[in-house]
């Protein structure tokens, strides 16, 4: 089936359709979502603050699954030169990326109540920090290369090398904090979330992956199109020279 | 029903939705105009390329 | 084998001809340590708590520096297209190119760790450790440094470029390294961290010559 999906004429053919729907059904999410959010009570350790956690979770788990999603493209890219995947990862990038800085910021909102540092070095946020530079990376060097094929093999290289890497990191950092045992003590999330509590997250959570794949089509969509203008580009300038 | 007292924690609460209000909604306006903008430089083009 | 000596020798030696060899990387490494008492205060308390860590950081940085050269003359020369067509796989050449780096430069930074460490005020018993360290932590750095240099080939942004891609991957062998050194200095076992290093040397050693030969591939064609 992915191989079916290669022809970006068909992709296009079948997901922009569809492409309206799902925005449609994000935003009923995030106002659902968001009425769950305020309807939801209290923490009884944490207060209001807990209505935080709505928000950075769900941003923090899009934050990873996007760069799988990307390593997962990369590697169809390029092991398989699937040549939608290339567009599909380079799409991901950005939306990912501003998911990875909002959990960092939601993050460092919630600890400042929790426990009255702007930014606590503990193992979850010092390897999301690395996820964070991790897509910077990625879309520099997307930037910084002008050939859009060799862009494409070389980003799909960085991804991919990346995604195996990032287990690593996140155990070296763990490892690290326990070394370093200043750090709160204090789960982020809580001993255990109650029912009331799940609801909103989980909502939340379907709205953000809503709203990713709504976005995700658009930038496709608007890549697949650049790609076709540059075609285009290419081939009127050729028949101009050959006149 | 809705609890939206928030008490000492206003301005980490709201601001948290504030920011992720105005990330995504950034984020959306982002990508749709430049969804926009490619479709009208490839129709512009299009269009050029029919003419003889 | 003996395509891929003849490399090594000439990698190696041009490295020392050209540009002054490790003198850069060397100047640099001696600069930070320079500054990192100018920046915290010269009390040997503070500095004495930082040394290994910050050593650690110098070590990374002064190893970043020379990354950008390292395929840039062969690329612009066109000798990777000499040899592509000879016996050696790009992996391979990838590999020994690394190599050459890290003897050239990186194990000269290594060398000079446990002066710089004790410098900075940590107890003269760690340096022994801080050499076997440095000189594993500069393999990786050099490996996964190849990486890249390899991918950011022929896009003029050039250092800072590499800097951002490769620093995210040095993070574990700097927290290992520098978590080996305190440990070290706090009493505690070292088997844990020093295998953590090895290991992750290995592994830069068997995973960095296959994406740096891809990436090469790629810039090749």
């Amino acid at each position: 089936m992915i191989s079916w999906l290669a022809n970006p004429e068909r992709f296009s053919r079948i997901f922009t359709p569809i492409r309206p729907y799902i925005g449609v059904a994000a935003a009923l999410m995030f106002v659902w979502g968001l009425y769950l959010c305020f309807a939801s009570p209290e923490d009884y350790q944490q207060g209001d603050t807990v209505r935080i956690m709505y928000m950075h979770v769900p941003a923090a788990w899009m934050a990873m699954a996007v760069y799988l999603i990307m390593g997962i493209a990369s590697f169809f890219g390029l092991i398989w030169r699937h040549s939608l995947a290339d567009v599909a990862a380079k799409a991901a990038a950005p939306i990912g990326a501003a998911f990875t800085a909002l959990s960092l910021l939601t993050g460092s909102l919630w600890g400042r109540p929790m426990w009255g540092t702007w930014w606590e070095w503990d193992g979850r946020m010092t390897s999301v920090l690395v996820l964070f530079l991790f897509y910077i990376g990625y879309m520099a060097l997307h930037a910084a290369i002008e050939d859009e094929t060799r862009a494409a093999k070389s980003t799909a290289i960085l991804a991919m090398i990346g995604l195996v890497n990032l287990p690593i990191i996140k155990f070296s950092v763990d490892w690290w904090n326990t070394l370093h045992q200043g750090a709160s003590v204090i789960r982020a999330d809580g001993p255990s979330i109650a029912p009331d509590m799940l609801w909103p997250l989980l909502v939340m959570a379907l709205a953000f992956k809503l709203l990713f794949v709504w976005l995700w089509l658009v930038r496709i969509d608007t890549e697949l199109m650049a790609r076709r203008y540059r075609a285009l580009r290419a081939r009127l300038s050729f028949a101009e020279e050959g006149n | 029903m809705l609890d939206l007292d928030m008490g000492k924690y206003v301005v980490y609460v709201w601001g948290s939705y504030g920011a992720t209000a105005l990330t995504l909604i950034a984020l959306t306006v982002a990508s749709v105009a430049a969804h926009r903008a490619q479709k009208r430089k490839l129709n512009a083009l299009q269009d050029e390329s029919r003419q003889p | 084998m003996k395509a891929a000596l003849a490399l090594l020798k000439r990698d190696i030696g041009l490295s020392w001809s050209r540009g002054g060899g490790p003198i850069l990387a060397v100047g640099f490494y001696l600069t930070l340590m320079a500054m990192i008492p100018l920046s915290l205060g010269p009390e040997t308390q503070v500095l004495a708590r930082v040394a290994p860590g910050l050593t650690w950081l110098s070590l990374a940085l002064a190893s970043l520096l020379s990354l950008e050269r390292l395929f840039e003359r062969d690329y612009e020369d066109g000798l990777f297209d000499i040899l592509r067509g000879g016996k050696l796989p790009l992996e391979a050449i990838a590999l020994i190119k690394c190599l050459a780096q890290w003897i050239g430069t990186g194990l000269i930074l290594a060398l000079l760790t446990p002066m710089v460490m004790i410098i900075l005020g940590a107890p003269a018993e760690a340096a022994g450790l801080s050499l076997v360290a440095a000189v594993l932590g500069s393999l990786s750095f050099a490996l996964i440094g190849g990486v890249g240099a390899s991918l950011s080939l022929g896009s003029r942004k050039g250092g800072v470029l590499i800097a951002l891609l490769v620093l995210p991957f040095y993070v574990p062998p700097v927290i290992f390294g520098a978590g080996l050194m305190q440990a070290y200095l706090t009493g505690a076992p070292i088997t844990q961290a020093l295998g953590l290093l090895g290991a992750y040397s290995l592994f830069a050693l068997a995973l960095c010559p296959i994406a740096t030969g891809a990436a090469l591939r790629s810039a090749l064609n």
